[in-house]
């Protein structure tokens, strides 16, 4: 039956003028974790219902290791033309078969190796909205504590909890952000623990960079201000809820299928900022308009070009210059980040990953 | 540092573990190795969820998960007492069946609340300083305070528990008593999953009203070593969960103040170490298994062809 579907698909396809691409999705996570993975999914129904001619599939809960090669070489063998790998323990085996399967197109995320024929690296700059989140909640703040509940100590969180500590002391260098570890990605009820210790140290607004939206419905209970992650929380939030930096991967795969489909796509290595719509920040009736007004203000300027969060000076926690006045922090910098801005209360653990 | 909430966070992260080491106490009691308290977890969580979403009513949905949770829970029974297989695996197996099958079922109930167990201060004894805040909390835990004598009494005290040890330690005395050795097996297991499954609904309808694939995040295996730690005794279940939960929530609460926390992730190393060398010990010398009272029958699928 499905076979039929399927060959009748193809035919009026044919007959309609445009041929049938399949696409498939490498998830390491449930597409139910309402996270990363989640976010993903997400970008591949927007692709899905953007481009014409395109079937998508994904398979979830895929092992980081090399063994994840099987499930790409079972995706290729299946007529799969593009194949979106969209976790850091993906890189080497996407690699292998990318060098394999030359007349398929292979996409890294979150990586750093990549050719120029068939294996893009991509990610996005979401340290771009996680700073203007951090504005928000430093204008925001009456106590002048912030909570931050964080998940697993590795660069990237690193980078995105600094990029909002520094939007914090932008408008408010009075302000502090506590952060919490919970050393998971996703854990409601830990979660929520977290949230609630940062409450008892006075904090005022809650933000996150784990999962689930826990944090975002405890700091709802209790009447505290709340920013999420990965994709829009305000159901669980309705009164208190700010808004979050959020990923937008449909914008980027719905653009590098129709350049693929137009032949003019070009592999290489890509990390798109809020210019590019890759990432965004979202924002709820539950900020007032002069914020709003400062957060768009910066929005434009980084969208232009005009200014970067890493700008110097900027402090780490001993006091210590670690960016001079004026100058912008390299990608390489950003990629490989281990320290935490002065603003912040709190340590990164060692030895973790 | 705010004492109450440290006492309330410690309950409401030790009350999830504090069923689910429950109900694996009456199923180990009656001398079945259940090792997918995980999946048990998870099948309670959702159904709860479900439940709470669709109706509004969260104590129907407290007893719906309970349901499933027996119900689910009969499948490991079925596998591990009428066909006999390994109880090591088929409750490996019951864990990535509850998993797999919540993750299917649970996508239509992500990025979705619903209604949840608010707090309930019990009339003056939530006055009490300090202290008050174990009764400034949902129904759920208050159900945890209560099961815990009730079983401890159900266990040691009643002629149902006798009957119950008496499967668990020796089955072939207790078949020979004319006790239904398979039957009452069944019905641990349906009771011990249903409780164990009461621990997943406590995530997704008390502490958090939510649901997230895999949301009981290791939780059934902390409850797996804390029913040795307890040395299978409600009231030292108790103790281990509480204890649990308040060093989580006491490192939670240290990094929040902005104190280091290398020390508290040792800490929580502890029921694991503690139940590792609890495992040791028991390989090397069986009069210590006996002395801290593990079913002598754990994990012995009973035969009546087989007897000793």
């Amino acid at each position: 039956m499905k076979k039929f579907l399927v060959t009748i698909l193809i035919i009026s396809s044919v007959i309609m003028g445009f041929s049938i691409l399949k696409v498939g999705f490498l998830y390491i996570g449930p597409v139910g974790d309402f996270g990363w993975t989640y976010a993903h999914d997400l970008g591949r129904k927007y692709l899905e219902d953007h481009v014409p001619g395109v079937i998508t599939t994904y398979i979830e809960n895929v092992p980081e290791s090399i063994e994840s090669y099987r499930y790409i070489e079972d995706l290729v063998k299946k007529d799969y033309k593009i194949i979106f790998a969209t976790s850091f323990g993906f890189m080497d085996a996407t690699e292998q078969a990318a060098k394999k399967y030359p007349d398929v197109y292979f996409f890294h995320c979150s990586g750093y190796k990549y050719n120029n024929t068939n294996f893009t690296a991509y990610f996005g700059r979401i340290y771009q909205p996680s700073f203007l989140a951090g504005i928000i909640a430093g204008m925001m703040t009456k106590s002048n504590i912030i909570g931050y509940v964080a998940p697993v100590p590795i660069p990237e969180v690193i980078r995105i909890t600094n990029a909002f500590a520094l939007g914090v002391k932008l408008v408010n260098p009075e302000a502090k952000v506590h952060v919490v570890w919970t050393h998971s990605w996703f854990d409601p009820a830990q979660e929520k623990e977290a949230a609630k210790s940062l409450m008892d140290v006075g904090a005022d607004v809650i933000a996150q960079q784990t999962d689930s939206a826990a944090p975002v419905q405890t700091a709802e209970e209790n009447g505290v201000y709340s920013i999420g992650y990965n994709s829009d929380m305000a159901v669980f939030g309705p009164s208190y809820y700010l808004g979050a930096p959020i990923w937008n991967w449909g914008a980027y795969y719905v653009k590098v299928v129709k350049e693929i489909m137009a032949g003019t796509y070009k592999a290489g290595f890509y990390w798109g900022g809020m210019d590019e719509d890759i990432v965004k920040i979202s924002m709820t009736n539950n900020v007032p308009d002069k914020v709003k007004a400062v957060v768009g203000a910066f929005e434009k300027l980084i969208k232009e070009g005009k200014f970067d969060p890493f700008t110097g000076p900027i402090y780490n926690q001993k006091g210590e210059l670690m960016v001079k006045e004026g100058e912008r922090m390299s990608d390489e910098e950003l990629l490989s980040m281990d320290w935490f801005v002065d603003n912040i209360v709190g340590s990164i653990p060692k030895a973790s990953h | 540092m705010n004492i109450e909430g440290l006492i309330t966070a410690s309950v409401r992260l030790g009350t999830p573990l504090l069923f689910a080491t429950l109900g694996e106490i009456i199923t180990e009691r009656a001398g079945v190795l259940n090792l997918g308290l995980e999946g048990l977890m998870l099948v309670g969580a959702l159904s709860g969820f479900a439940t709470s979403y669709m109706t509004g009513n969260v104590w129907l949905a407290f007893i719906v998960a309970l349901i499933a949770g027996g119900l689910f829970a009969l499948i490991h029974a079925f596998m591990s007492i009428t066909l006999r297989v390994n109880q090591v695996v088929s409750g490996l197996a019951l864990t990535m069946l509850g998993s797999g099958i919540s993750g299917v079922l649970g996508k239509a109930f992500v990025g979705k609340p619903a209604a949840k167990f608010n707090d309930i201060y019990i009339p003056g004894l939530s006055n009490i300083p300090v202290l008050g805040a174990f009764f400034k909390m949902d129904a759920i835990v208050y159900l945890g305070y209560i099961l815990v004598p009730v079983l401890y009494i159900i266990i040691f005290k009643t002629k149902l528990g006798l009957t119950l040890r008496a499967v668990g330690e020796e089955p072939s005395a207790a078949d020979s008593r004319g006790i239904n050795v398979f039957l009452v097996r069944y019905i641990a297991k349906g009771c011990g999953g249903a409780l164990t499954a009461a621990g997943g609904a406590y995530l997704s309808l008390a502490a958090t009203s939510m649901w997230i694939e895999n949301m009981s995040a290791g939780r059934g295996w902390i409850a797996v070593a804390l029913v040795i730690f307890s040395a299978w005794e409600p009231f030292k279940a108790l103790v281990g969960s509480y204890l649990f939960g308040f060093v989580m929530s006491l490192q939670l609460r240290l990094q929040a103040m902005g104190v280091a926390h290398v020390s508290a992730n040792i800490l929580l190393m502890l029921p694991y170490l503690i139940t590792v060398l609890t495992m040791i010990l028991f390989s090397f010398n069986k009069n210590f298994r006996n002395r801290v009272g593990a079913p002598s029958a754990l994990s012995v699928p009973y035969s009546r062809e087989e007897k000793m």
